[in-house]
């Protein structure tokens, strides 16, 4: 028998009973949609913080005071202490290491920022220069914070986008003054919409020079450094140099907490990955139940279409073909079903991009590839005993209906 | 030709072994019509099915055309039933979802003959047994004359040496009863072998040659001259 023959063959059985057929098939598709879907989900999670950590800048190594202690106490808590600052001069010292390529010091505090009678409290960042570089910021008006020395208080600000509206509106801001805490500073940027990044909404702040940040807050402790390697390459010894560095300038103690933002990203990486498989394998087991129901309904078109299997036989097509027959009803059942549910899994996936355009949602390859060969293995898995029980039957037996 | 020796048929039921076919010698010359009587039990349907080779025999051997056929696999059994035997059964055994055509063209279909080959052997068969209207109907919109003659077309699409009938009539009037059967007779006269199995002992009497049964056993052969 022809493969076209069996493949109509098979098909016209299968249209023989649409309404069984089609719910089968809708099952199937249901467990390869959930499949696609629900990894999509998990994907789009994953890409969602890559990406959020990437607008945070590239080959970042972060050094923060005090050491993180998974476990215990930390030092210096016993005594009362807290962690010895990360001072400027700590933070110049960490140029030495030859892998870094810039350096932004910060500090974070708020304060109450005014023009005339306009008063609103914001988050002042205290930095350096470099900063704009290092995460990849962009200006709108004027410039950046001004080059020179890091311990030079300069009185001048940048504002977020989102403040000079607020304040200035379409007037022109760079070249005002402003009153932040008990300072005036001179309006010299603006900054462009960066949007929100790690929950973090750069529209809204007011970047100093870092140590006019530390006047403002009667400070000498910086909150974060933030070193660019120069390349990819660079970034584990940047990290060790930055270790040895502040050891030796904190005479012996090892004191700061030094991070990578590869790390941090790969462990968010991995634990999102395994949450999508996590979900994706318990969608694979609707597509297990719908393999189980192919069988249950294979075996039930054996038993109704005994008489029919008899005449096949009387006519002449060995146990093979019968077989055959079989096995092609289950692989189109499962084939269509499964070309249905992944129809239905990328408008899923859509829908839900629109409704988040934040959030990009795709269906990964593998989990795609992984649905459609559940979904046929299943079906062609779960129709091998029927098909069999079906070829084995004794002709005269089926053809009485037996 | 076909030749049956000394063949029995043992069923086991139970415990019990029945013997449904005894010992039975027969040889059927080429183009022969033969009818097979008895009441029922008798083992009529089983030597249907035995030389039909949907069932095989206990002991004995079969010979068709100087082969014997006797041992050969189950694939080897349904490629000689596709090229060798044609069957008729009382109840048609029409695939219901198929049209007229269709059902005619099935025993093709398994013989893995291409579609183009298929179709006009199929459109020459529905023209002459008269179902040129009816080859786009499926059997449930059928009579039941004329499902007979669609399982008939199919019987004889493959052109088989012998055709065997199971109660051909036995599910149609009378009137629809004697066509089927003039339908069949017609197709003997062509050159084609006919067996037909029945209890009506008007119609196994239209034979040339009439074998009556009874627990398994061939009770008389008769023959009249042609």
């Amino acid at each position: 028998m022809r493969l076209t023959d069996t493949i109509q063959f098979a098909s016209s059985s299968l249209r023989g009973s649409p309404t069984r057929t089609v719910l089968m098939m809708l099952a199937m598709s249901i467990g390869v949609a959930a499949v696609v879907v629900l990894t999509a989900l998990g994907e789009g999670a994953r890409r969602y913080v890559v990406n959020q950590f990437s607008s945070l800048g590239t080959n970042l190594v972060i050094v923060l005071p005090g050491r993180t202690e998974t476990a215990g106490v930390g030092p210096g808590m016993m005594t009362g202490q807290t962690p010895r600052d990360i001072t400027l001069d700590d933070a110049e010292a960490l140029l030495r290491s030859p892998a870094v390529s810039r350096i932004a010091a910060l500090t974070v505090g708020s304060a109450t920022l005014s023009l005339d009678a306009l008063n609103r409290d914001v988050v002042v960042l205290g930095s350096t220069p470099s900063l704009l570089e290092v995460r990849h910021m962009k200006m709108a008006l004027g410039r950046f914070l001004p080059p020179g020395d890091i311990h030079d208080s300069a009185s001048v600000c940048v504002l977020g986008i989102k403040l000079k509206q607020e304040l200035f509106g379409n007037d022109q801001a760079v070249g005002q003054w402003v009153r932040l805490g008990d300072r005036r500073f001179r309006v010299i940027g603006v900054m462009a919409s960066q949007g929100e990044s790690m929950g973090f909404n750069t529209d809204e702040v007011v970047i100093v020079p870092v140590a006019s940040a530390h006047q403002l807050f009667n400070t000498s402790g910086l909150f974060r450094v933030l070193l660019e390697a120069k390349n990819r390459d660079y970034i584990e010894q940047l990290k060790h140099d930055a270790e040895e560095i502040m050891f030796q300038r904190h005479s012996g103690d090892r004191d700061v907490t030094v991070i990578t933002q590869d790390a941090i990203l790969a462990t968010f990486d991995r634990i999102l990955m395994a949450l999508t498989m996590a979900v994706g394998g318990i969608a694979a087991i609707s597509l297990a139940v719908a393999g189980v129901l192919i069988m249950n309904v294979m075996l039930i078109a054996v038993a109704q279409r005994v008489k029919e299997i008899g005449l096949l036989k009387a006519l002449g097509a060995p146990g093979r073909q019968i077989r055959n027959l079989f096995f092609a009803e289950a692989v189109l059942l499962s084939g269509i079903g499964c070309l249905a549910g992944l129809a239905l899994g990328y408008l899923g996936s859509a829908v839900i991009g629109q409704i988040y355009p934040n959030f990009p949602v795709s269906p990964p390859w593998w989990s795609v590839l992984a649905a459609s060969a559940t979904a046929l293995g299943t079906g062609i898995l779960f129709s091998v005993w029927p098909a069999r029980r079906a070829a084995r039957l004794d002709p005269v037996a089926a053809l009485a209906g037996k | 030709m076909i030749e049956l020796q000394n063949v029995s048929r043992i069923f086991s039921v139970g415990d019990q072994e029945v013997a449904a076919l005894r010992d039975i010698n027969l040889k059927l010359g080429d183009g022969e019509y033969l009818s097979i009587m008895g009441p029922s039990g008798s083992g009529k349907s089983t030597m249907l099915n035995l030389l039909g080779l949907l069932d095989r025999a206990s002991s004995g051997n079969y010979l068709l055309d100087g082969g014997n056929v006797t041992d050969l696999s189950d694939a080897e059994l349904a490629r000689v039933r596709s090229e060798k035997i044609g069957f008729v059964f009382q109840s048609f055994h029409l695939v219901p979802r198929l049209t007229a055509a269709e059902n005619i063209e099935l025993p093709m279909m398994l013989a893995g003959i291409p579609a183009e080959e298929r179709k006009p052997r199929v459109a020459r068969l529905i023209e002459s047994y008269g179902l040129g209207a009816r080859a786009d109907h499926r059997p449930d919109q059928l009579s039941g004359g004329q499902r007979q003659r669609v399982a008939i077309a199919r019987a004889t699409v493959m052109n088989p040496t012998v055709l065997l009938a199971d109660e051909p009539t036995g599910n149609l009037d009378r009137t629809t009863g004697w066509e089927v059967l003039k339908l069949l007779e017609g197709l003997q006269e062509q050159g084609i072998s006919l067996v037909i199995v029945t209890h009506d002992a008007e119609i196994g009497a239209r034979a040339r040659r009439r074998i009556h049964m009874l627990d398994g056993r061939i009770l008389s052969d008769e023959s009249s001259g042609a």
